[in-house]
């Protein structure tokens, strides 16, 4: 056994068999026969086998970096091999789905698959394909690691862009289609018009242009930046405020741009952004965990659905009698019970800490969320049957619900809140916060009021997620109990640490990622949470600190920590 | 002006009473209201008293699980609920295929057990792979991280077994020596069903105290649990023994499953999260890191969520109190946790940071 391990050809062996026993288990929850309706390069390379081909190119790249061998060309050979094992273990998975009827278990095993997975080949030519397939694609992971590191990420970065634009044809095919003169470069790019993924030339074209000008970028011996900040202090000033100009005037004119249901994806987003900046007071800058934040978002929202539905009494099906006042009215109104509630929810919890606190607010999360579809709370928030007709936004009595206004509302709520965040990071109660996540008990020690202190990180993190609920409400038109369920606060935890606990951008990173991305493939709806998951556990062990993190914070966690955990 | 105001009156304390007080005294208006309306007699309370036992035990074998962990690793397990739904799942297929190929008619408990053995060597490996993946690389990382992986590996684990075995939920099949009930003598009668889960937890728990309480890995466990660098210096290999607590937890937990599936049939992927959720709730009720704490917190969170919501809420003409069962159950978190965050049984831990 020792002999085994030691030996050098265990490291193929070992990748190889995390490989394959991941493709296995790809295969089988059904990912690789549902993504091979989606074509990237139309015609040629399907995204099921995308997903075999990045996980064998995977287990290639690390086979090859872990290897102990002095030769280049002997590494990209173990990353081959590696490749060739894992495709061993589905043509085993292939060969034992007839005899043992492994349908009956697992639903996704279906003759599709197979054909999927043996490229429509049968006996020792669909094992003689996958292998060399798999060896080459093994040997594709091992070259990639073996190049510069420079050429490296230029390579993978155009093959992501690759993938990504095959993925997103029609999205922007029809985004672009609005714009005079650039249809003769879709159709050379992505094919005549009912074939979906790029054509064989655009593929290659976008992979030239990304790979190359990332080359490019990289030979240049200093950074974009690093030539601004030499030049002189007012045109430095002239450049930053012309960037932002830029950048407003494009956030401005996004809508028009993007079209009713990307439009529509953005709003989703944007509210998701409001309630992390909210939750990242309380978690990112107060070090509070809060697993039930979900609650204030669904206070807010039940709040504007009961003060200005329209539809009141037996005759319209509903039993609330709210008083119908406008968006406007109700939106400070929504907003300040919110606020109350994140002080009333607050206070109980003040001497709780740590999990203890996740765990309590969780609770406070599933109260209300059980409290609002109860038939005890019926008469007053209508229970399982939430509340109908919700009063659209208007306003000077134009209606503002169309998703391309909708999204000027929001953006304005989004400075709101990153104004307010912004402007607390660095004040008084903004220090005590940072505080207070350090060290509680040194906090006190040095005269900060942890009362005070904690009740308004839970305020004002209430009040934006009240906020984001009132506009989710007048948004839908409709609300129902089980908008609230716990997963909301989970999206909006992972949101902000993706993003980088604590960073203001990374917020919008965070929602644009894991918000944003999910709404755009569709066909990943099925395997969102799935892939949510992994994307979550690898995060942590790769990149704790977020993708763009905060100074202090990325220093705390890459400091060796002596002692306990 | 408020600072000030809060200063003087210690205004949380004014209020945290306050909370205790009106719940306090609505509970108890609800009861004596409850009873005196006379609505249920005591077979009923009777028959709400067992099935909470049942329920309890359910949670209690759960809990350990979380306890165990808890005490070593000062974490929440959040995949722990997802490990007690491995289990009922696996143990699924095996009960039908028994039933199928007849075996289960033939020799119920033989079946039974090895269902049992199934879901529970299923739910070890499922905690030691997440154990393995997830927790071990981040042993030295601040707390919320190991927290967001295990949120991660539930999501996943969940999703996982929804897409491998489909999303409609599945029945467990009916085992004959389980159906009907024993009568007691009078009114009084119990489920046969009920008789089997509350006996079974009773002996795994047992096994379990046992186990940790007298033999070597239990003392060595108990040694990490109070301090991990000592313990390793006494010779303990600390990461072995986290392994055997997390198996210990999730053998417990997939014994729990399959006696859920047997008492309330119906089983999918996201069977495991309430119970887990309820599970921890008791471990915290009974004094976290804290066997027995664990195993008396179940049984009464159990009982109390069986009995409350008709006994509490009843009387106060509330319609549909058993939805709020669960508010009821979180409710006695928080409190517990507002006036003894200790636990019941919790003394250990007030001094260890919580």
């Amino acid at each position: 056994m020792k002999k085994i391990l030691s030996s050098s050809w265990f490291i193929p062996l070992q990748i190889g068999s995390i490989a394959g026993i991941t493709g296995i288990l790809m295969s089988l929850v059904g990912m690789v026969e549902e993504f091979a309706k989606r074509d990237i390069i139309a015609g040629i390379i399907e995204m099921g086998q995308t997903l075999v081909f990045i996980n064998l190119l995977v287990a290639g790249y690390f086979a090859a970096s872990r290897s102990q061998r002095a030769q280049a060309y002997l590494r990209v050979i173990e990353g081959g091999l590696a490749g060739a094992i894992a495709t061993f273990f589905l043509w085993i998975l292939v060969q034992l789905i007839p005899p043992l009827d492994l349908r009956s278990i697992f639903l996704n095993a279906s003759p599709a698959l197979i054909k999927v997975l043996t490229f429509d080949r049968e006996g020792a030519a669909a094992l003689g394909v996958m292998l060399t397939a798999g060896f080459l694609s093994g040997l594709a992971g091992g070259l990639i690691q073996s190049l510069p590191a420079r050429y490296r990420t230029a390579v993978v970065r155009g093959l992501i862009w690759v993938a990504m634009l095959g993925l997103l044809q029609d999205l922007i095919r029809v985004t672009l289609l609005n714009f005079p003169g650039v249809g003769t470069a879709l159709q050379w790019m992505f094919g005549s018009r009912n074939e979906k993924g790029l054509s064989v030339a655009g593929a290659i074209a976008v992979f030239v242009v990304v790979t190359g000008g990332s080359i490019l970028q990289s030979n240049q011996a200093t950074s974009l930046s690093a030539r601004v900040g030499r030049l002189p202090a007012k045109q430095q000033q002239f450049i930053r405020w012309g960037g932002l100009l830029l950048a407003g005037a494009i956030v401005f004119y996004l809508p028009q741009v993007l079209g009713l249901y990307l439009s529509e994806v953005a709003n989703q987003v944007g509210l998701f952004i409001l309630m992390g900046l909210g939750l990242n007071i309380v978690v990112g800058f107060a070090g509070l965990l809060d697993l039930g934040y979900v609650a204030f978002f669904a206070i807010g929202a039940y709040v504007m659905g009961y003060l200005t539905t329209t539809a009141i009494g037996p005759e319209s099906g509903q039993i609330i009698y709210g008083p119908q006042l406008n968006f406007w009215q109700a939106l400070p109104i929504a907003v300040l019970i919110s606020l109350v509630a994140g002080v009333i929810l607050g206070v109980p919890v003040l001497n709780i800490r740590g999990d203890y606190l996740a765990i309590v607010t969780l609770g406070f999360g599933e109260i209300i969320r059980i409290l609002a579809g109860s038939d005890f709370l019926k008469p007053y928030i209508g229970g399982s049957q939430g509340i109908v007709q919700v009063a659209p936004i208007t306003i000077a009595g134009v209606d503002f619900n169309s998703p391309q206004k909708l999204y000027y509302l929001i953006i304005l709520g989004i400075l709101l809140a990153t104004f307010v965040s912004w402007r607390l990071r660095d004040s008084r109660i903004g220090r005590a916060w940072k505080a207070l996540r350090e060290d509680e008990d040194v906090a006190q020690a040095m005269g900060i009021h942890l009362v005070s202190t904690k009740l308004m990180a839970f305020a004002t993190g209430a009040a934006f997620a009240g906020m984001s609920g009132a506009i989710f409400a007048s948004k839908i038109g409709s609300i129902y109990p089980h908008s609230f369920k716990l997963l909301v606060s989970i999206n909006v935890l992972a949101l902000i640490i993706v993003g980088g606990m604590g960073s203001l951008p990374g917020v919008f990173v965070g929602a644009l990622i894991l918000v944003g991305l999910p709404e755009l493939l569709r066909e990943f709806s099925e395997y969102r949470l799935l892939i949510y998951g992994v994307l979550l556990i690898i995060m942590m062990l790769t990149k704790p600190e977020g993708f763009i993190p905060e100074t202090t914070h990325k220093r705390e966690l890459h400091e060796e920590e002596p002692g306990t955990v | 002006m408020l600072k000030r105001a809060l200063e003087r009156f210690t205004l949380t304390d004014f209020l945290m009473w306050l909370v205790g007080t009106v719940i306090v005294s609505l509970v108890v208006v609800g009861s004596i209201a409850t009873l005196r309306a006379g609505e249920y007699t005591s077979r009923h309370w009777f028959d709400f008293f067992i099935f909470g036992l049942a329920q309890g035990s359910i949670y209690a074998l759960i809990a350990l699980g979380y306890t165990l962990v808890y005490g070593i690793l000062r974490m929440i397990n959040f995949a722990h609920s997802e490990v007690f739904m491995s289990g009922a799942y696996i143990g699924y297929f095996v009960a039908t295929s028994f039933n199928r190929s007849g075996f289960m008619d033939k020799s119920p408990y033989v079946a039974l057990l090895i269902v049992m053995a199934v879901a529970m060597l299923t739910s070890v490996t499922v905690a030691v792979l997440v154990e393995r993946i997830a927790y071990r690389p981040l042993r030295r990382a601040p707390r919320l991280v190991p927290l967001i992986t295990a949120i991660g590996a539930s999501f996943f684990l969940q999703e996982a077994f929804r897409t491998l075995f489909g999303s409609q939920s599945k029945a467990y099949p009916d085992v004959d020596v389980l159906k009907g009930t024993v009568s007691l003598g009078g009114d009084f009668a119990i489920q046969k069903i009920q008789i089997l889960v509350i006996l079974a937890a009773g002996l795994l728990m047992a096994a379990l105290y046992y186990f940790v309480m007298k033999t070597r890995t239990g003392k060595a466990m108990r040694a990490v649990s109070e301090d991990k660098d000592t313990a390793a210096l006494m010779g303990i290999n600390v990461d072995s023994i986290i392994v055997r607590t997390f198996v210990l937890g999730a053998a417990a937990a997939g014994a729990g499953g399959v006696l859920y599936s047997l008492m309330f049939r119906q089983i999918n992927a996201y069977m495991g999260f309430v119970p887990g959720i309820k599970a921890f709730t008791a471990a915290v009720l009974g004094g976290v890191g804290n066997i027995p704490g664990a195993m008396l917190g179940s049984l009464f969170l159990g009982i109390f969520e069986s009995i409350g919501p008709i006994l509490f809420l009843d009387g106060l003409g509330i319609a549909a109190p058993y939805q709020l069962k669960d508010v009821i159950a979180f409710s006695m978190l928080v409190l517990v946790l507002i006036f003894r965050p200790t636990g019941i049984l919790g003394e250990r831990l007030a001094k260890a940071k919580a």
